[in-house]
């Protein structure tokens, strides 16, 4: 057994277990291969009610076509708890045959090249987005397809209440405000936030990035080399805003309380105006609770201090890899599974188990017939080229407890300088963990 | 008896402990107590208790991801004791140790004197105040979780009943942590008041019996015997409270998380939290934070109540 | 005479009222949610369900996600099962000999004992040694650090009430052509039957009910326990605002210590304060 705890006096002797562990894995292999029965390989999600759901009808819709390949469904928990997870499996050879993770600086933390099956090589390849194949490649191949659509982190809207109020979209921060006390005046809740589901604090922070990147393009690599910081400018304005939202008392009664589902419920029937989300969220949980109001909710980037820098933070879909470990018959299986997600049969799974929140990443597949509002407001930001990458695509370093700072930024616990400073020392916690240069 | 004893006295102890070799015991008489009975369990102990401790004492030092540990001397600490958030966490956990044990002892020990008395429903009474110990933690802490919330809760439900606007118990960061601990308290009161009333219970009648003949009243009978007379069953709450107060986790974790921010985080859920992010060695210099806390508050409080049990 | 009837009752009335709201309504909270459909469970209101649907909720929770908590019942069961017995055994051969033999080791062996029982367990160094064992998230390795971690409450008790037994006993065994393996477990272990009880019960109880050490040891869904299952259907049914499939699945994992409790009250009773006091 190799131990994912490695110093590195035992190193030499873990690489040699791990290479008997490799060649007894390719012997067991080709034995299995030779017999008659079906080649079964396991599929890892994510442990939510979507993911499980698509996975579910993508391996009963491939299963179909390909009889003798047998799929298993394996499930782990989100964010940091599963980032470990997998990490954790891919260094002691336990990953699954087929696995889906994110993209970007979370893909590039799996040291892809020594972990994962270079895809490059495979048909789908060539009708993936160049945005998209760059968030799953390094220098060393391609890794991962996509699975899902692009989504937006800006803010929702309710088309009726701005329109009743007469509100045009802001597109900077001071209309936004004004807009928002115009709106409160008029007895609705102006800004929703919902700290219940505490991941739902970092929306503010993440989807200003957009904006940080358009005033200063060298943001993201000056944040990786420890140059820039959250305490100043432009990058801080996210935590005023957090701040002064708080402030002037923008935001609903059960704030702290409330979770997602709640936010968007608010969202639809018009008793909350504003709610800073991902679009995916949003129009997946209208979709299955209030679908008579998806017309009605509209979607705009998170203004900048001045209009000319506002721009919408996009986020690719996250994506299936295949590692290292999966080897001779399980491996052509998997690599058909990853090809069927993307076939024009997996994107009519896809499309009628996962809302999309925005465009697809691979022109495979495309949103259906009648394009919900949102997407098209997303689509629109796009083309105008008014768009930007996530930072999460663009650096590896994302401290931990984002979070539960933004928690107390947000809710007067405490003020936007210090929670900046704050995470400015949480982030630096991760990069000396990552071992990175200069910090 | 005494010959028992000749025997294992007359026994070279170095050499039974040691190992112990078979032609010598049986000639001397085979011990009828084999060390040898040590060693399955002292197997578990070393392998999966002892050794992970020790071994922390190094990991603390470390940078430790998961491909390489890197020694940083007492780098860990020095971010634990600097760090706002981690240092909250240290007061928290004291804090929470402190109200959930003193709690525990007065209302266990209130509540133990009236379960001993003579009482309609006693057997009703004991059995329903014991149950929440059996019941997971977890399931406790999600159900107090939709007792509390601030909108929705019952506990609001009812006080508004009174006119009064309840706070949001889990979402004010003033509340949180003590909102936490009188669920615990709530589910651990059952113990405490189960070790008070075998403490009450073993004290001779005689002593009662006697304030009786002296007319005492029952406040005094109270004061002068039941109270001192407990003081052992006292010591064992204490203990059994504060250690599980200090190392207290699952409830925390069902209801808060830590949250609202870091405002209810105690030692144990900032170790899971640095272990969830990958920081192993901040998370196993968090592991030896708690043991010395533990450790520095364990022995002046079982000092303390062995020499107050001499007194007695 | 009449006086002390008087303050039997009242005292009794408001005690037994006081219980019933802080005590039971709780419980009973939990009963009606988990009776409720799902959009008036999410109003979190203690009133009766308009529509019974406890049943259906239970089947529900059964059979999500292809049975998984059939799947943790019987992982759970197991991994209580055998810890708890690893404990018992390993725990009455220490805190026999401990009591009976005079060494001057035992000090030593007594501050090793009660180190078990205060110092916390180190996670992640503890991880690293499971690694190497190759037992890390393993149903097997997860038993054996249950059973290491209850070892030295079991061995106080078992220490303690070994003290109640007559050394006598011991001799006459001996003189009888007793060897000390047929002594220990044909004459001792019997005896111990009340210690044994509680220890069962406590502990089983304990392990049971357990999250921290599954879910640091024991992640993952193929071996998943009751608890780390609750957990994680915590944040699923929230966010589906199924609030009633979430209570019927805490009342489904309430029932095996309620058995336990219903089967075992009385000697939890004895057992505690025998052991508890002198220990």
């Amino acid at each position: 057994m190799s131990s994912i705890f490695t110093t590195r006096r035992s190193m030499a002797l873990i690489a040699g277990a791990a290479l008997a562990a490799v060649t007894l894995a390719g012997c067991s292999t080709a034995d299995g291969s030779s017999a008659d029965g079906p080649v079964e390989i396991s599929y890892l999600t994510t442990n939510g009610d979507d993911s499980i759901a698509t996975g579910e009808a993508l391996i009963a819709a491939f299963e179909k076509e390909n009889p003798d390949v047998k799929v298993t469904l394996n499930t782990r928990p989100g964010g940091a708890e599963g980032d470990n997870l997998v990490k954790t499996q891919l260094s002691t050879g336990e990953m699954d045959d087929v696995f889906f993770y994110n993209t970007g600086s979370l893909f590039q933390a799996l040291n892809p090249d020594s972990t994962l099956v270079d895809l490059s090589d495979s048909d789908w390849v060539s009708d993936v987005t160049d945005g998209f194949k760059e968030v799953v490649s390094t220098d060393g191949g391609t890794y991962g397809a996509p699975l899902g659509a692009s989504y937006a982190g800006g803010i929702a809207y309710n088309k009726k209440v701005f329109a009743d109020l007469g509100i045009e979209i802001p597109t900077d921060w001071n209309s936004l405000v004004a807009a928002a006390q115009k709106i409160k005046a008029a007895g609705v809740t102006p800004i929703e936030q919902t700290y219940g589901d505490t991941w739902t604090s970092q929306i503010f922070l993440l989807t200003d990035f957009g904006n940080v990147l358009k005033q200063d393009p060298k943001w993201a690599e000056d944040y990786t080399a420890n140059k820039a910081k959250f305490s100043d400018e432009p990058a801080l304005d996210g935590f005023t805003h957090l701040q002064q939202v708080y402030d002037e008392g923008l935001l609903n009664a059960d704030f702290a309380s409330a979770t997602a589902a709640d936010g968007t419920a608010a969202l639809a029937d018009g008793s909350a105006a504003m709610y800073p989300m991902l679009s995916s969220f949003v129009l997946s949980t209208l979709m299955q609770n209030s679908p008579d109001a998806v017309s009605n909710i509209g979607f705009f980037a998170m203004p900048a201090e001045n209009a000319s820098d506002t721009t919408l933070t996009v986020w690719e879909p996250s994506a299936v890899y295949i590692p290292k470990t999966t080897e001779g018959a399980e491996l052509d299986a998997a690599k058909k599974f990853v090809a069927f997600v993307n076939s024009p049969e997996g994107c009519a799974v896809q499309v009628e188990n996962v809302v999309p929140g925005g465009p697809f990443s691979t022109s495979a597949c495309s949103v259906p017939g009648d394009t919900p509002a949102l997407v098209a407001d997303i689509q629109a930001y796009i083309d105008a080229d008014k768009s930007a990458a996530a930072l999460e695509f663009l650096s590896p370093v994302k401290g931990p407890n984002l979070e539960n700072i933004s928690i107390e930024v947000g809710s007067g616990i405490s003020s936007a300088k210090d929670g900046a400073a704050a995470y400015d020392d949480d982030v630096k916690k991760q990069a000396q963990q990552l071992g990175l240069k200069g910090w | 008896m005494t010959d028992l004893r000749q025997t294992n006295a007359a026994r070279p102890s170095t050499k039974t402990t040691s190992r112990p070799r078979p032609s010598r015991t049986r000639r001397q008489r085979r011990s009828i107590y084999p060390s040898w009975f040590y060693i399955p369990a002292a197997a578990l102990y070393i392998v999966l208790f002892a050794v992970p401790t020790f071994a922390s004492l190094y990991f603390s030092l470390t940078r430790w991801t998961l491909f390489d540990v890197t020694f940083i001397g007492f780098d860990n600490f020095v971010q634990f004791f600097s760090d706002p958030q981690l240092l909250r966490s240290f007061m928290n956990t004291v804090v929470f140790a402190v109200v959930t044990s003193v709690a525990k002892v007065v209302l266990g020990f209130a509540l133990a004197v009236l379960l001993t008395s003579e009482l309609i429903g006693r057997g009703y009474l004991r059995a329903v105040t014991f149950f929440p110990v059996l019941v997971s933690t977890i399931g406790v802490g999600l159900t107090f979780k939709a007792l509390l919330d601030p909108f929705d809760g019952i506990v609001n439900g009812a006080l508004a009943v009174f006119g009064i606007q309840g706070p949001g118990w889990l979402t004010d960061p003033n509340l949180a942590l003590l909102s936490v601990a009188v669920v615990d308290v709530w589910k651990g009161l059952g113990i405490a008041t189960l070790v008070y009333i075998a403490g009450i219970v073993a004290i001779p009648q005689d002593y009662f019996e006697a304030a009786r003949v002296d007319g005492a009243s029952s406040w005094n009978v109270f004061r002068n015997i039941t109270f001192p007379l407990s003081w052992p069953a006292t010591g064992t709450v204490i203990i059994l409270s504060v250690i599980g107060g200090l190392r207290s986790f699952d409830l925390i974790w069902a209801m808060t998380k830590g949250g609202p921010g870091f405002s209810s985080d105690v030692i144990a859920s900032v170790i899971y939290k640095q272990y969830q992010a990958g920081f192993y060695g901040l998370s196993t210099a968090g592991n030896v934070v708690l043991f010395i806390v533990v450790t520095a508050v364990m022995i002046p409080i079982s000092r303390l109540i062995n020499k107050r049990s001499l007194d007695v | 005479m009449s006086a002390l009837t008087i303050r039997r009752w009242t005292v009794g009335t408001i005690a037994i009222f006081v219980s019933v709201v802080v005590f039971l309504v709780p419980f009973a909270f939990i009963l009606i949610t988990a009776a409720k459909t799902a959009p008036e469970a999410s109003q979190l209101a203690f009133t009766w369900p308009a529509e019974w649907q406890l049943w259906n909720n239970i089947g529900a929770v059964i059979a999500d996600r292809n049975g998984i908590l059939v799947r943790a019942f019987i992982n759970s069961l197991v991994l209580t099962v055998a810890s708890v017995a690893v404990m018992v055994i390993f725990a009455a051969m220490v805190g026999y000999v401990l009591q009976r033999k005079r060494s001057r080791w035992n000090p030593i062996i007594n501050f090793f004992v009660l180190a078990g029982l205060i110092v916390p367990p180190a996670v992640v160094p503890t991880i690293w040694v499971l690694q190497g064992l190759g037992i890390f998230k393993t149903l097997g390795g997860l038993i054996l650090i249950e059973a290491t971690f209850g070892l030295s409450f079991c061995i106080l008790l078992f220490q303690a009430f070994v003290a109640t037994i007559p050394r006598e006993l011991d001799e006459a065994a001996v003189l009888d052509g007793a060897g000390p393996i047929r002594l220990f477990f044909r004459i001792v272990l019997p005896l111990l039957k009340p210690v044994i009880v509680t220890v069962i019960v406590v502990q089983s109880v304990a392990v049971f009910n357990d999250f921290a050490n599954p879910l640091y040891f024991l992640p993952g869904d193929a071996n998943a326990t009751v608890q780390l299952t609750l957990y994680a259907y915590a944040s699923s049914a929230t966010s589906a605002g199924a609030l009633n499939l979430l209570f019927a699945d805490i009342l489904l994992i309430t029932i095996p210590p309620l058995i336990m409790y219903i089967f075992f009250n009385r000697q939890i009773v004895a057992g505690m304060t025998s052991g508890a006091i002198k220990g």
